[in-house]
């Protein structure tokens, strides 16, 4: 691949999905994108850049899909599972007993073993939540792991993940060698395919944002604006869950760390320290 | 560190399984069949046990029964490893008493993705 071509890729990967490709990986551009190319009749990569420069639509939603990252599994990390359960669940649940009405967003849902994680994790807390209505929203760039989500099939490999056997059991059905998760769960989820350069306002206001491991593709100006955003989406009591790795540190102030639980972010109170 | 007997009646799933459990900080040791496995139980109780399904002698199934009635024997975590992958075989080793079910062919992650839910890693 000449410069040329993967400077126009870079800069037309980020134009469209805020992903960051540095020069170290170009060799991620390439691994994704010949695949790609030979699927679509391009010799060479040259001659699926000069497509995408004619203005081939849908070979440019192609190519942000191949861009993607879609790595996943049930429960993944289990601390922030364990912490919404034992100490932001409670809390919410007494601050909404009025409303007894949940909302949570998945901000990169891929394949949807995050939002089924957390449906099934509530579906475990029986009789507390009867009554209540949760909704989860699933969301990501990907419109081919959106439409895996929505099947809620999964291989073997993929519900060993992370995913217990009693769970495994209890809501999922095997399918020869594939197992899907249990149309009762499939129901309480919306997928929707969702860009992270949009405007967040039309999804309303969260009480609980997941957005883990989807930060650190972006550049530092990129994250702090999407990380602003999210903030201004999160119910004044709500929270944010960033992955093991990620930090909120000099990414602006709309969000800060949990005085106590690793990897929640609050939304910064409004106008209290800013002032000071 | 933590031991883990290992009990395959094939050498390469064996070595396989060493290899991911000692990266987890593992002592492994071997067994190839139920009743070798129950001896070495005996002599040094584990606190954890990769058991296959099928093996001659005496297999996963009747080896795991007769380990919870070992002095000691309700303690070490045992998890399944088996190419038997339908929800009778799953639903049958967690009523013996293991504790979790691994589906061959397996990775390191996944290994270490049960060894942490059972609280081992």
């Amino acid at each position: 691949m000449t410069d040329a071509d993967f400077d126009y890729l870079c800069t037309f990967v980020r134009a469209r999905s805020g992903l960051a490709l540095t020069p170290e990986k170009r060799y991620l551009l390439e691994s994704r994108l010949q695949p790609l190319g030979r699927k679509r009749g391009f010799e060479t990569l040259e001659a699926l850049v000069r497509a995408l420069r004619a203005g081939d639509a849908e070979l440019e939603r192609a190519v942000v899909e191949a861009m993607t990252t879609n790595e996943t599994f049930f429960f993944r990390d289990k601390t922030p599972f364990d912490t919404l359960r034992n100490d932001i669940l409670p809390r919410l649940l007494e601050a909404r007993a009025s409303t007894r009405a949940l909302r949570i967003w998945c901000a990169a849902a891929s394949t949807g073993q995050e939002p089924y994680s957390l449906a099934m994790m509530l579906d475990q807390m029986g009789e507390r939540l009867a009554g209540w209505r949760i909704e989860i929203l699933g969301t990501d760039l990907s419109t081919q792991a959106l439409e895996r989500a929505r099947a809620g099939l999964y291989s073997q490999f993929e519900v060993q993940r992370g995913l217990p056997v009693q769970l495994l059991l209890r809501y999922f059905t095997q399918t020869g060698d594939s197992w899907q998760i249990a149309p009762e769960l499939r129901q309480r989820i919306t997928f929707r395919p969702f860009n992270l350069m949009r405007d967040f306002s039309p999804l309303g206001t969260f009480d609980i944002v997941f957005c883990r491991n989807v930060l650190l593709y972006f550049d530092m100006a990129m994250k702090a604006d999407i990380l602003a955003r999210i903030g201004r989406q999160i119910a004044p009591d709500g929270c944010l869950f960033l992955g093991a790795a990620e930090t909120v540190i000099g990414l602006g102030d709309e969000v800060e760390m949990h005085p106590t639980l690793r990897g929640v972010y609050v939304p910064r109170r409004r106008g209290a320290t800013r002032a000071a | 560190m933590k031991h883990c007997l290992v009990v395959d009646d094939s050498a390469v799933i064996r070595k396989v399984a060493r290899r991911i459990l000692e990266a987890l900080a593992f002592e492994v040791s071997e067994a190839e069949d139920g009743a070798q496995a129950l001896a070495k139980c005996q002599e040094a109780m584990p606190e954890a046990v990769l058991l296959d399904w099928n093996m001659p002698v005496m297999d996963g199934y009747e080896f795991l029964k007769a380990l919870r009635q070992l002095p000691g024997g309700d303690r070490p975590k045992v998890i399944f490893c088996t190419t038997e992958n339908d929800v009778a075989h799953i639903a049958k080793a967690l009523q013996a008493g293991a504790d979790e079910y691994i589906m061959k062919p397996f990775d390191k992650d996944i290994v270490e993705a049960k060894f942490q839910e059972v609280g081992l890693v």
